[in-house]
């Protein structure tokens, strides 16, 4: 059973360069998916024996930390790697057909080799008990990444992901740099030992300084505004599964990390107490939900749309933790997967017509609600489950967000939530407007419902928003017991 | 035995809507298929209406989402009242449109037809809602299941009429109400709709007053002034889809909402102790008052008569917010008897417009002679909205009146009266002029009525307004009830 741990992410690893050897297109998207679907199932895995039986320790090689690795899984790590692979799995059901369009058929092996190696970076950012081993995993989903953006046939997509590698780049060095100080200070690069002796020592200028590092760090990576630069470019010219597969996975990691080391390495105490990183949070989520929601009413493209919708709804997940009670972090860790899922099906909508008009802007969406039908439904009730309508899962983190705000009494978080929830209606409808009344035009008129094989992978996540919507139990019980984990690694 | 009849109140529209899209292809079968469903949908209603009146209380809980925020239904005499009369009207509508929309040749009737059998069933879910929450949900299904509805016709205007419709409806419900309702989740642990109300006695009145607040003007729907736009901008939509808003679903759900919140969150005593309803009270009055006046300066048919059901739905409101027992009477009766005088009046407007193409009162003149029926009609659902007998309007004035009375507000009466004075002064006119005036643009004399299924509809509607002065008792037994 304890090898699970490993498994997670030796298989993705290993995977990788088979996909090279293998070249045929088809057989790597299987690897690939494959793969993916044994990631998922060993984090469901990982997930439930964790339920029963508490923290899992995993010491890498047999080499006990805090000399070896420690892999240390808790509540809070399997509900990501589970959305992780998740993402990854279905993202890769709906590249097989959309990639290729979007990609040379000669490089479609390097591309899944690049996926797997994303995954592999991404799991092993969750599932590692060690600081600097994070670092490594990052960089290696980092470039990774860089690669899955660069490959996209849209020549834009080259200076998008070399912006993003400058970016990233610095991300990863602010954290490494931040590491390396608390190493200098601690001795050590275990995270659950960093906070033991971080307990013990004075909290000189070197240890804030690190702090400081990888909170920017990470909030880089994030793409948390205002430092969410890299972050239109890329989503909008990366290919649609790509954008599927990084908008739920890479942005919500690089937050897990933040919070990882907030709470975890640092711990409460010192991050929330001294540092005041709630008030910074509040400050920057508020500032993301209004901006980048009020931004994305103003695009002309489908996919940058969704972009700076995801600026903003980041601003809800950081809010969350930003109101420092039980009801907020389970707020926060529910929206990180409803999130994932509600962004996933829209930018798979949005690939949905990509695949038949090329450019998914507003002038190309005209109308289109004739020819393409299934695809306009799962824009729509996509759309809902993002402003947060009753029966859809993106309701359930807005109740435990407001639950949350009601709870600290903050009566002005509440109306910034709902003033957010405003502007998403706006920018959601107004496509649909486009959508569904503009007359179509030439390139819209003739055109085909997207195939099968697009429309399921869209249509199942569409489905599971519904669903969670209406059973919500077992995410909220998980997510409440991972922000219990959160709150309880300060005692 | 009860909760599959309510499963199936829920169903049938449901149902009814799928076979109009599969029937697209034969109009007649499609507009058979319409008539069976909203017949079979009265009758299960009433069906639940017996049940109700041998003493039973049909519930039903369909998911459970979170620990006690549930999706469930029960079967209460206010919501029997709503879902009866939308129902009921559900079948005469029906007949109004297959007149109106083939007399019009209207384009994408089939679409039309599925997403006014939706707007139905939100309506029946609303009526049954068993809680805030459930309620909220089909609340919102209706603004979004009336959007086509209102911007039918695809021009321009109805794109900018939609926007404004779905913006104040879905921005004052996600903005407001949905707020007001987590606001009382956390104070009270429940949603469900509990006589008596939920909101604890010891409840800050600060607290009470602004949840009051939010509720009042997050129900957009009721448009309770400033929160009114939305209605006169609608009224681009096809007559049917008026008459649809105005006397049957979209509106009525709103203060439907209102007497709902009243009676079984806040519960009457919360109000009244605390005194906190006294400014709504004003504000309403400014409402019933001001959209009157508003009404008479308007020469377009159908706008005067939106401005006239914006004033009629503060008497609503009115009442529920002065939550005495015969305001809260009063007001459910209003539901009921203005929606007869209303659609009345709008089926009468529709029906002109079909026959003669005349949308301006001033156009008006001496048309009594060429559509005879109409202007009947129109001149009975008028007496109904002002209040006169012989039609039901006088018995929901009447209560409401004692409800002033009763909760000491006399003021409030004196507003009731000047209102109806304004009600004579803007609707008795158009048939007086219609019937006693020269037409001077006369061109064809004789009778051209408008097509016999809109004028069967106006029968019903109208010889409804009679029937309700004559028989109020067993609307009055049910309302009694809910405040006993």
């Amino acid at each position: 059973m304890n090898q699970l741990a490993s498994l997670q992410i030796i298989i993705p690893l290993i995977a990788a360069p088979v996909c090279i050897l293998v070249y045929h297109p088809r057989i790597t998207w299987l690897i690939a998916t494959v793969t993916s679907l044994f990631s998922l199932v060993i984090a469901l895995m990982l997930l439930t024996d964790i339920g029963d039986h508490g923290v899992i320790s995993y010491a890498m090689g047999g080499w006990s930390a805090p000399i070896g690795i420690e892999f240390r899984i808790d509540m809070l790590n399997a509900w990501m790697l589970v959305i992780v692979s998740g993402i990854s799995f279905f993202s890769l059901l709906f590249a097989y057909t959309s990639i290729k369009q979007e990609i040379e058929e000669s490089r479609i092996f390097l591309f899944y080799a690049g996926w797997l190696l994303c995954l592999t970076g991404l799991l092993g950012i969750c599932i590692t008990g060690d600081a600097f081993n994070v670092f490594v995993f990052l960089e290696i989903s980092s470039l990774s990444s860089y690669m899955l953006i660069s490959m996209s046939n849209i020549p834009r997509a080259l200076t998008a992901s070399f912006n993003y590698l400058i970016l990233g780049t610095i991300a990863g060095s602010f954290i490494l740099i931040g590491i390396g100080l608390l190493y200098v200070m601690t001795g050590t690069l275990n995270m659950i030992d960093i906070n033991t002796s971080l307990a013990t020592i004075n909290h000189s200028n070197t240890i804030h300084t690190a702090f400081a590092f990888i909170l920017i760090g990470t909030l880089l990576k994030a793409a948390i505004f205002p430092l969410h630069f890299w972050q239109p470019n890329a989503y909008t010219y990366a290919p649609t599964a790509v954008s599927v597969f990084l908008a739920g996975t890479a942005t919500k990691v690089s937050l897990y990390v933040l919070f990882r080391f907030a709470f975890t390495v640092f711990g409460v105490e010192y991050s929330f107490g001294m540092m005041h990183l709630d008030i910074m949070l509040m400050v920057m989520a508020i500032a993301a939900m209004i901006i980048g929601s009020g931004v994305a009413i103003f695009q002309t493209n489908l996919k940058r749309l969704l972009a700076w919708s995801s600026i903003g709804q980041l601003g809800y997940i950081i809010l969350g933790i930003s109101l420092l009670n039980i009801q907020g972090f389970t707020a926060s860790l529910l929206h990180l997967f409803n999130h994932a899922l509600i962004k996933a099906s829209l930018f798979m909508a949005a690939g949905c017509f990509v695949y038949r008009v090329g450019i998914a802007n507003t002038e190309n969406l005209k109308g289109i609600g004739k020819s393409m039908p299934y695809s306009m439904l799962a824009f729509i009730v996509g759309g809902l489950s993002l402003i947060g309508v009753p029966l859809t899962n993106g309701f359930i983190s807005k109740w435990y967000l407001l639950l949350a705000a009601l709870d600290q009494q903050a009566v002005f978080i509440i109306f910034i939530i709902l003033f957010s929830s405003l502007l998403a209606i706006i920018y959601v409808w107004r496509i649909v407007e486009i959508m569904y009344f503009e007359e179509p035009t030439d390139a819209t008129r003739n055109i085909k419902e997207a195939p099968i094989t697009l429309l399921l992978p869209t249509w199942i996540l569409v489905f599971a928003n519904i669903y969670f919507g209406i059973n919500p139990q077992f995410l909220t019980e998980i997510a409440g017991r991972a922000a219990a984990t959160l709150l309880g690694t300060v005692k | 035995m009860n909760s599959v009849a309510i499963i199936f109140s829920l169903l049938i529209p449901l149902i009814g809507s799928v076979v109009i899209l599969l029937l697209r292809k034969w109009p007649n079968l499609r507009d058979g298929s319409i008539f069976i469903t909203s017949a079979s949908l009265f009758a299960i209603v009433l069906q639940l209406y017996f049940s109700l009146t041998a003493g039973n209380k049909p519930e039903l809980q369909l998911l459970e989402i979170l620990p006690g925020l549930k999706v469930a239904f029960i079967i209460e005499p206010l919501g029997m009242v709503f879902a009866l009369l939308a129902s009921f009207l559900w079948i005469i509508t029906t007949l109004y449109s297959i007149g109106y929309m083939r007399g019009h040749n209207e384009q994408n009737q089939t679409r039309f037809y599925f997403f006014f059998a939706i707007a139905i069933f939100s309506t029946i879910g609303i009526a049954f809602a068993a809680n805030m929450l459930t309620l909220f949900i089909f609340y919102e299904v209706l603004s979004l299941s009336t959007f086509p509805l209102v911007t039918h016709s695809g021009t321009d205007e109805a794109k900018r009429a939609g926007r404004v419709y779905l913006g104040v409806l879905l921005g004052t419900s996600m903005g407001l109400q949905l707020i007001a309702i987590m606001w009382t989740w956390s104070l009270t642990g429940t949603l469900d709709f509990t006589e008596g109300g939920i909101i604890p006695s010891n409840t800050s009145t600060t607290i009470v007053f602004i949840l009051l607040a939010l509720y009042v003007y997050g129900i957009g729907k009721a448009a309770v002034m400033p929160m009114h736009r939305w209605l006169p901008t609608a009224m681009v939509a096809p007559t049917p889809v008026s008459a649809l808003l105005h006397a049957v679903a979209v509106v009525k759900a709103g203060v439907f909402t209102i007497i709902k919140v009243v009676v079984y969150i806040f519960g009457l005593e919360t109000l009244t102790t605390k005194g906190v309803n006294e400014l709504f009270i004003y504000l309403t009055a400014l409402t019933i008052l001001l959209s009157s006046l508003i009404a008479m300066t308007k020469d377009n048919l159908k706008a005067r008569l939106a401005y006239s059901t914006i004033s009629q739905l503060s008497y609503i409101v009115l009442g529920a917010i002065l939550a005495s027992r015969w305001s809260i009477i009063g007001s459910g009766m209003h539901i009921v008897t203005h929606a007869f005088g209303k659609i009345t009046l709008f089926f009468s407007a529709g029906a002109i417009m079909v026959a003669t193409h005349k949308t301006e009162i001033s156009q008006m003149r001496g048309l009594g002679k060429r559509m005879p029926f109409t202007m009947l009609a129109f001149l009975i659902g008028s007496l109904s909205i002002i209040g006169l007998p012989p039609t039901g309007g006088l018995w929901s004035k009447w209560f409401l009146a004692l409800g002033t009375l009763e909760s000491g507000q006399a003021l409030m009466l004196g507003v009731l009266m000047f209102s109806t004075l304004l009600n004579i002064a803007y609707l008795l006119p158009i048939p007086i002029r219609a019937f006693f005036a020269q037409d001077e643009s006369t061109t064809t004399p004789g009778i051209q009525e408008a097509p016999l299924a809109c004028l069967i509809a106006m029968a019903v509607t109208s010889t409804g307004c009679i029937v309700l002065f004559l028989f109020p008792d067993p609307l009055y037994q049910l309302l009694q009830r809910l405040v006993l």
